[in-house]
């Protein structure tokens, strides 16, 4: 019972930081385009205390762009995900792995009681997998061609369990409307820097420091500075999110995944091989490293547990989870009542 | 207090609507389930004239093996009966092809053959299929039947028409039974 009721808080839970990544990536332009605004009306007070600029145009143009951004986001994501990574749909498997995979993924879809979802092969010799979707009916699991060389059925099973568990906990549709956002924002702020860069800051030094006067241009300046940080630290906050969400995910799915398979071990046993395979899966980019199995960039901090790891990895260390995992199969083993005795 | 009154009713009304609904949707979870594991049985059960015809010609001598398929999948496909019969027909289906499987590890020009690394993956993976599907039936069933028993809810149980779902357990010794292995070299002579 308390499974079901893990299974019940955690896609609540999803559900609830969704909408919250919604409305704060929306606020967020909208403060950038509203800042904007309010540096050009303080800037444009005049000597009788008139000001020129008066309609927020930037502001309510950015709103309705953030608006549509995210809207095409959580439609759209899932699908620019696969496209980023070069993942192709498996529809007719030609070779006896890609049969065995459409089973395997068929047989955790049964287990987990959800919808065949489709299924993805990523040309990279890279053992790794990731999922994507807004749900369980639209979801989509996606494997590298290393992947089904290097492990066995039994492994491979242990993964897209685990893939599944995303699925089924709605992972999926936080973390690729996460990747998607990250993307416009990281965009955003690279593009405005490079405006800045060049003429803007020009025009706010010269017109709105010269004409603004007493309380208006200081006003203009603080808002100006304030909006000028939160464009430099929007991209770094936001992959601090994403990593920190998709971590606290990876030990829950590794759980759920080993209870659908009841098969700690074999997870386990593909962790192992995926962590010393270990060279960075290149087809997969910096944005959608969160979705993935493994860390497909093999970054070192991703190894070690502590500060560092916890702030900047998008995966806990392998050591833990392959420990975490193996300690449930001793459980099982001990429960089942015959402890190998080695 | 006449107000107070109204309140309690509402509450209760509103208590037994959600405790009859959940009921409903538990039942009809299990039942749900219960299809997946009857699609992948039937499944199992076409898949299983392809195996024998292909493995025919090349182990006439397993005569014995291959009729015990045979049979246990006739004998499985005339169903009828509830959870408990279907599944010890099935059980002995399973331990059957378990040892086919097993026996046919000794004719290495049969698991070279790509049609028969096919086939057995289908039946192999058919196989997971039911175990999968009999483990979310299981939970599911399992769920519903605690639901109804637990109090407040056995309350409403009778209203929903709720019944003990019967679980698929695994009793039958043909499937626990660990399959008989002739690790001797070579074919035996026909006279055996």
């Amino acid at each position: 019972m308390t499974e079901a009721l893990n299974l019940f808080e955690q896609q609540a839970r999803n559900r609830r930081q969704t909408a919250a990544w919604l409305v704060l990536f929306i606020l967020f332009f909208a403060w950038i385009g509203f800042g904007g605004d309010a540096v050009l009306y303080f800037g444009s007070v005049d000597e009788a205390g008139a000001a020129h600029y008066t309609v927020p145009f930037i502001g309510l143009g950015a709103t309705l762009v953030a608006a549509l951004i995210a809207w095409t986001s959580y439609k759209g994501g899932a699908k620019r995900v696969l496209w980023s990574a070069g993942a192709r749909e498996l529809t007719a498997p030609g070779t006896h792995e890609e049969k065995q995979l459409l089973n395997v993924v068929e047989e955790m879809a049964i287990a987990a009681g959800l919808p065949m979802p489709k299924v993805y092969v990523v040309e990279d010799p890279d053992p790794n997998a990731f999922a994507t979707g807004t749900g369980p009916e639209t979801a989509c699991i996606a494997v590298t061609s290393g992947l089904l060389t290097t492990l066995n059925r039994e492994e491979l099973q242990g993964v897209i369990g685990h893939e599944m568990s995303h699925v089924r906990n709605l992972d999926v549709r936080l973390m690729t409307l996460i990747a998607a956002l990250a993307g416009a924002i990281v965009l955003l702020s690279d593009g405005l820097g490079r405006i800045f860069r060049g003429g803007g800051g020009r025009m706010i030094g010269g017109r709105g420091g010269g004409r603004g006067k007493g309380g208006a241009g200081a006003i203009a300046l603080v808002i100006l500075v304030l909006w000028v940080i939160t464009l430099i630290l929007a991209p770094i906050i936001v992959r601090l999110m994403a990593m920190a969400v998709s971590r606290n995910r990876e030990y829950l799915a590794d759980a759920t995944g080993a209870e659908l398979t009841r098969n700690p071990l074999a997870l386990a046993g593909a962790l192992q091989k995926i962590e010393s395979a270990a060279a960075p899966t290149t087809s997969i980019k910096r944005g959608t490293a969160h979705l993935c199995v493994a860390d497909p960039l093999g970054r070192r901090v991703n190894l070690k547990e502590g500060f560092l790891a916890n702030v900047f990895g998008t995966h806990p260390p392998m050591a833990v989870r392959i420990a975490r995992l193996k300690g449930m199969g001793f459980q099982q083993a001990k429960a089942a009542g015959g402890l190998p005795s080695a | 207090m006449q107000f107070v009154l109204l309140i309690v009713a509402v509450v209760v009304v509103v208590w037994i609507i959600g405790a009859y609904n959940g009921l409903i949707a538990l039942k009809n979870q299990t039942v749900n389930a219960w299809k997946q594991i009857d699609v992948q049985l039937k499944r199992r059960h076409d898949l299983i004239p392809n195996l024998v015809n292909t493995v025919k010609g090349s182990m006439e001598f397993e005569k014995e093996t291959l009729d015990a398929v045979v049979s246990a999948r006739s004998r499985a496909m005339q169903g009828g009966g509830g959870v408990k019969e279907t599944a010890a027909a099935e059980g002995a289906l399973s331990g059957a092809l378990g040892k086919l499987f097993v026996v046919m590890e000794n004719y290495p020009d049969l698991k070279s053959s790509q049609n028969v690394r096919d086939l057995q993956e289908e039946l192999s993976s058919t196989e997971n299929k039911i175990a999968f599907a009999r483990q979310l039936y299981n939970d599911v069933a399992t769920k519903y039947n605690t639901k109804q028993m637990q109090f407040p809810t056995n309350l409403v149980a009778g209203m929903a028409k709720a019944t003990r779902a019967e679980l698929w357990e695994i009793e039958d010794a043909a499937e626990r039974a660990v399959p008989q292995v002739d690790l001797s070299l070579g074919k035996k002579p026909p006279a055996a």
